[in-house]
Parts: structure tokens; C-alpha cells; sequence
């Protein structure tokens, strides 16, 4: 792999953001805003991971902040009831978490049996089951907030409060996500079927690669990892709403392209995503460190550096011309 | 032709019966239309308009409230149109999704005869309602800095977590900010937290981060005071007489002011709770015999201890 500033352009990002941040507060670089830091980026970071495989396919899910809101508010309604059957123990968690990874895997099935089986465009799919997965958690709230059993919340908080080996545990599930994507993308046949699909869909079905079967994987791949990001969202604040991961489609998506990935597929990166969502939550850090920006121009701010970031990759200054597969 | 002209029959005859029908049962009938709960606040002010409904129902038989929730703006113009059309209200209670487009289908209905009563937020042409029940946002956050200043002295610190970017936003913020003026407490900074859970951990997280020395929050919302005392116990900076300060009056939170919580002590009322008040004054229009047309602007009250059973409500969802 030669060295170049366009695979190099998401890490130079990051790092550059990192010494603003140092530089506006010294307490940016300081232990507790780094964990704080790494584990706020687990949820788009876990979920982005799912994201790049149907990005880079040619695929595109729009539905994954509303899936992971009516992903919690079920496992909260299921692990409320379960504590009469259960108790307050460890099975009632374990019951809550096997309940979402079924429902992630069923969401993302759906959205890939729509999309292909069905031969609806991906954008109107998952466009249309974003907007059921969204009323859906409202109608389950009766338009409230679900609020999980307090007795519980303490058997089920460790998952995100406490650490294991200096890192918190929703930063060891992040990574463990990330090297499985990884090494899925870039070393298994799955991984190389999805690059080829996203390069030309036509070419590959001639070249016997099973199209439909494995873009369906893609969805159902992206509604695990949803799940795996849902399952440690809920001991955070043990509560579900309608406002709950809302617009983290789109950070999910931004995460992915700003990483490299190319949105129209046919080229994907792993690493680059889960820069681009440290990229992202960093912006978001590093906004509330300081009050040198009007408050009203934050959007602005991650507006412009997204950009600048895609346009360090993109831009026609580089030695190469767009990587395309 | 013929085609037409029996529409047009038809359309009369269908006009004739529903008059007929109006006539025959000569109830007052009143519509209240706001927009279809999608959060927990609105659902809280679904809900008492719901107990509203019944109570003035079986207090009054021949008061008709007929309740119309609208997910937009255009569908809330439509449910207008139609309580005008079909139901032939006598009077109005509304609470405009927004001012601007929902200002010309109000002034259609009041054209049609009916009293009108609108709930917190105001057309934005004068002198179209007769009657009007809001909330105070300015004197929440008035009443807030008062209780800051009630427990703090100079030189104390607070951080402020504000809500979405709107005029609501604004106006308690500003409230705040002039009466805290001159106490000496120094106000850190303040961020956006959307008045919402999520928002409300992480900006506070980045305050706990950036800022060593906090001892109040004015969070000004009970769901981002939520995600505040998270973040707070998170970095076990939740001792020493540290304390949150919400708003609007969220069930979970008034039966934990009862209890006697130290973090989170008092909450300042924005009641979701203010259409039932509206729905009473509009009945009240056809059975009291005191006048009721007028303004009237709900106290921002300090729910503490002594008071909070009074605002406690553990049925409804808010």
C-alpha cells in the first residue's frame, strides 16, 4: 500500500481537529474527554461500519436512526415485562439484547428483501421503513418517553459506564466491530463480492456473484450492527423516545464518506469510516469546548469541515485520479 | 348538465339534513384541535385534554368537545375547515402547530361565528381570539435564576443548557441572563442541548471536561436535566451541594422533588396540563355568568416539596 495523502487525508483531519481542540482548552487532551470521546463515537461509529458495506455494494440505508430508536423502545418494553418472569437479574438483559439482534437482523432483511427481491430503489425502501420505524417507537411511547425499570438499569449500566482494561466497554465493542469489518471487507470473498456489485452491478451478475443474496447481507449486516449499537445506547440514560437517534442516518452516512468510501460504491474503507466518526463527534466535542463560535453557527461549523474533509480526498491536487476500484 | 345538477341537489339536500340535525340537538358544541402528540410534553397535553373532555362532559350534558390532533400545519388548517363544515362548532380552543399559516384558518373560523381560544402559541395577527392561555416563558426563567440566586452567592458557578434555537429558547434564556445580572454568580457558558436526553449528557460531559469548578446547572428542561444528572453522577461530581434545575414539570421528576432529592430540588412549571385550563375558560364562556374573554398567562410556578403533590399527575405520560 503506498503512502498517500488521500487514503492519509481522514487521520490528517482528525489529528489537525485534535490540536485545535488542544489548543482552544487544554483539557480537550485530557483522560476524560478522550474516553468521553471514543465512547460517544461507538453508537455512529458501530452503526457506520454496517453502513460502508452497503455503501460501498451501491446500497444506501437511510433507516438506521429510526430502527435503532424502535430497537431500544422494544427491548426496554420487552426487558420491563421480563422482570416478572426473570427477575432483575443478568437473563433479563441477556433476554433484552437477543431481542434486539433479532429485530436488527429482521429490520435489515426487510429493507434487503424490499430492495432486491422486491426491486424498489434502496433510497425509497429504507426511506419508507425509517418513516414506520420512527412512528412506530412514538405509538409504542403513546408519544412519551419508555423508560426502563430502575432495577434493571443497574444490572445493565456497567455495559456503558464501566471499563475494562482503562477503555469502556462500549469502546472494546467498537473496536471488536471494526476488526470483524475490517477483515470481512478486505479479505473475505463477501467483502470483494460488494466492492465488485458497487463497481457494476451487470458485471458481477454475469461473473456468477450471487447479487441479490449478497446486498440482502449487506441490510442484514447493517440492522446487526444497529443492534450491536442499540444494545449499548439503552444503559446510557435507560430511556427510548421518538427523538432518539434522530438524524444518525445521516451521521452514519457522513462518517462513511468522509472516510473514503465513495457514496455511488464500488470502493470502501473501514479505517476511513471509523475516523470519519471520531471526525464527526470530535467536531461536536470541540464546539462545546469553547464559545468563540455563536452557538446558532455550530451546523455551519460541521457542515464546512465535513466538506473540507471529502475535499481533501477528492480534490483533483492529488497524484491520483478517484480511486475506482 | 344533468350530472351537475344532481351534485349539486344532492350537495343541498346533504347541507338540509345536517342543519336539521345541528338544530335537533341544540348542544354547544366545541372543537379543540392541536397538533398530534410526537413528544412527551405534547402527549402529556393530550392526555389532559382527554380528562378535560370527560370531566366537562359529565359536568355539563349538553357541552359537546369534540378533540382533532393534526401530525402538520395543512392538516390542522384542514381539521378546521372541517369542525366548521361538519361540526358547526360554537367554539374554537387551538394550539397552532404554528402562528404563521394557521393565523388565516383560525380568522375563516372565527368568520363563521365561533368563539375562539387559543393556547400558547399566538397567531401572529392581533385581535383574533377572544380568549388566550398561555404558558410564561420569560418568567420560567426568571423564576429559575431567582432560585439560583436563593442558593447561591457570589462567585459561584453555573453552566446553562438551552433548547432548540426558537423564540421560546430565547425569551427564557434572556429572562434568565437579566435577573442573574449583577448577583455576582458568573454564568460559564451555554450550549444548545435540543431539550433532549441525549443532548443533555453529552453537553454536560464537555462542560464537566471543560469547566472544573461548576455548582449549579440550569438545565431549563426536565428531559435535558435527565441527561445532566447521568453525566453528573458519570464523573461522581453530583456531591457538595451540586444541583439541577429543570423545567416544565415532568411527572418523574415532581414525584422525585417529593421525595426530597437533593440534585435535582425543584422543577418550574411550563404545564402541558394549560389546555385543560383553556377548554374550562371556553366552557365557561357559555355557562358562567362572569366575564372570560381576556389573556390569561399561566404562573411559571416553583414546584418544590411542600407543593409538588399538587402537579403530580402518575397517569399521565408526561
Amino acid at each position: 500500500m503506498s503512502v498517500d495523502i488521500k487514503t492519509l487525508g481522514p487521520a490528517i483531519a482528525l489529528i489537525l481537529l485534535c490540536i485545535v481542540g488542544f489548543l482552544l482548552n487544554p483539557a480537550f487532551l485530557s483522560e476524560g474527554n478522550i474516553t468521553n470521546l471514543l465512547t460517544r463515537s461507538a453508537f455512529i461509529g458501530i452503526i457506520a461500519v454496517g453502513a460502508t458495506f452497503v455503501i460501498t455494494s451501491g446500497g444506501i440505508d437511510l433507516s438506521v436512526g429510526s430502527m435503532a430508536a424502535v430497537i431500544a423502545g422494544v427491548m426496554i418494553i420487552v426487558m420491563n415485562n421480563a422482570v416478572d418472569v426473570f427477575g432483575t437479574g443478568i437473563a433479563t438483559v441477556l433476554v433484552g439484547c437477543s431481542c434486539s439482534i433479532v429485530l436488527g437482523l429482521g429490520a435489515g432483511w426487510t429493507n434487503g428483501m424490499l430492495t432486491t427481491k422486491g426491486k424498489i430503489e434502496a433510497f425509497i425502501v429504507t426511506l419508507g421503513t425509517m418513516g414506520i420505524f420512527r412512528s412506530l417507537v412514538t405509538y409504542f411511547a403513546d408519544g412519551g418517553t419508555l423508560s426502563l425499570n430502575y432495577d434493571i438499569r443497574s444490572t445493565y449500566r456497567p455495559v456503558y459506564y464501566d471499563s475494562f482494561v482503562g477503555l469502556p466497554i462500549p469502546v472494546w465493542v467498537f473496536i471488536a466491530v471494526a476488526i470483524a469489518g475490517w477483515i470481512l471487507l478486505n479479505w473475505t470473498a463477501f467483502g470483494r463480492y460488494c466492492t465488485a456489485i458497487g463497481s457494476n452491478e451487470a458485471v458481477a451478475r454475469y461473473s456468477a456473484i450471487k447479487v441479490d443474496r449478497i446486498k440482502t447481507w449487506t441490510y442484514v449486516l447493517q440492522g446487526l450492527c444497529v443492534a450491536l449499537a442499540t444494545i449499548i445506547y439503552v444503559p446510557r440514560l435507560g430511556s427510548a423516545s421518538s427523538s432518539t437517534g434522530v438524524l444518525w442516518e445521516l451521521e452514519a452516512i457522513a462518517a462513511v464518506i468522509i472516510g473514503g468510501t465513495v457514496l455511488k460504491g464500488g470502493y470502501g474503507r473501514i479505517g476511513g469510516t471509523i475516523l470519519g466518526a471520531l471526525i464527526l463527534t470530535t467536531i461536536g466535542n470541540i464546539l462545546n469546548f469553547t464559545d468563540v463560535i455563536s452557538n446558532y453557527l455550530n451546523g455551519t461549523m460541521q457542515g464546512l469541515i465535513i466538506i473540507v474533509a471529502v475535499w481533501l480526498q477528492r480534490g483533483d491536487w492529488g497524484r491520483r485520479s478517484p480511486p475506482t476500484s | 348538465m344533468k350530472l351537475k345538477s344532481a351534485l349539486i341537489a344532492m350537495a343541498l339536500g346533504s347541507a338540509l339534513g345536517l342543519a336539521g340535525a345541528a338544530s335537533a340537538q341544540e348542544k354547544i358544541k366545541i372543537g379543540v384541535s392541536y397538533p398530534t402528540p410526537t413528544h412527551a410534553w405534547a402527549s402529556g397535553m393530550n392526555w389532559h385534554a382527554e380528562k378535560a373532555e370527560q370531566r366537562l362532559e359529565a359536568l355539563y350534558p349538553d357541552v359537546d368537545l369534540i378533540l382533532v390532533n393534526s401530525p402538520n400545519p395543512g392538516a390542522q388548517a384542514s381539521a378546521l375547515e372541517d369542525l366548521v363544515s361538519v361540526h358547526q362548532i360554537d367554539a374554537l380552543v387551538v394550539l397552532p402547530f404554528e402562528s404563521e399559516p394557521l393565523t388565516d384558518p383560525v380568522l375563516n373560523v372565527k368568520k363563521s361565528g365561533a368563539l375562539i381560544t387559543v393556547v400558547d402559541r399566538g397567531l401572529s395577527q392581533p385581535g383574533i381570539e377572544d380568549i388566550y392561555v398561555a404558558g410564561n416563558n420569560p418568567e420560567l426563567g426568571r423564576v429559575s435564576a431567582v432560585y439560583m440566586k436563593s442558593r447561591l452567592k457570589e462567585g459561584d458557578n453555573i453552566v446553562i443548557l438551552r433548547g432548540i434555537p426558537t423564540l421560546i429558547d430565547n425569551e427564557r434564556f434572556d429572562a434568565f441572563m437579566a435577573e442573574i445580572e449583577g448577583s455576582g454568580i458568573n454564568v460559564l457558558d451555554n450550549k444548545h442541548a435540543n431539550w433532549n436526553r441525549d443532548d443533555g449528557f453529552e453537553v454536560m460531559q464537555d462542560f464537566l471536561s471543560r469547566f472544573p469548578d461548576i455548582d449549579a446547572v440550569w438545565a431549563q428542561d426536565d428531559d435535558i436535566a435527565i441527561g445532566v444528572v447521568a453525566a453528573l453522577k458519570q464523573a461522581g461530581r453530583d456531591g457538595d451541594g451540586m444541583f439541577v434545575v429543570g423545567g416544565a414539570g415532568m411527572k418523574e421528576t415532581i414525584k422525585s422533588i417529593m421525595g426530597g432529592d437533593k440534585l435535582v430540588p425543584v422543577d418550574v412549571l411550563y404545564p402541558p396540563a394549560m389546555i385543560a385550563t383553556a377548554m374550562d375558560v371556553t366552557v365557561a364562556a357559555f355557562k358562567s355568568n362572569g366575564p372570560v374573554a381576556g389573556r390569561y398567562i399561566l404562573g411559571a410556578t416553583l414546584i418544590t416539596p411542600e407543593n409538588a403533590e399538587s402537579f403530580y399527575f402518575p397517569d399521565s405520560p408526561f
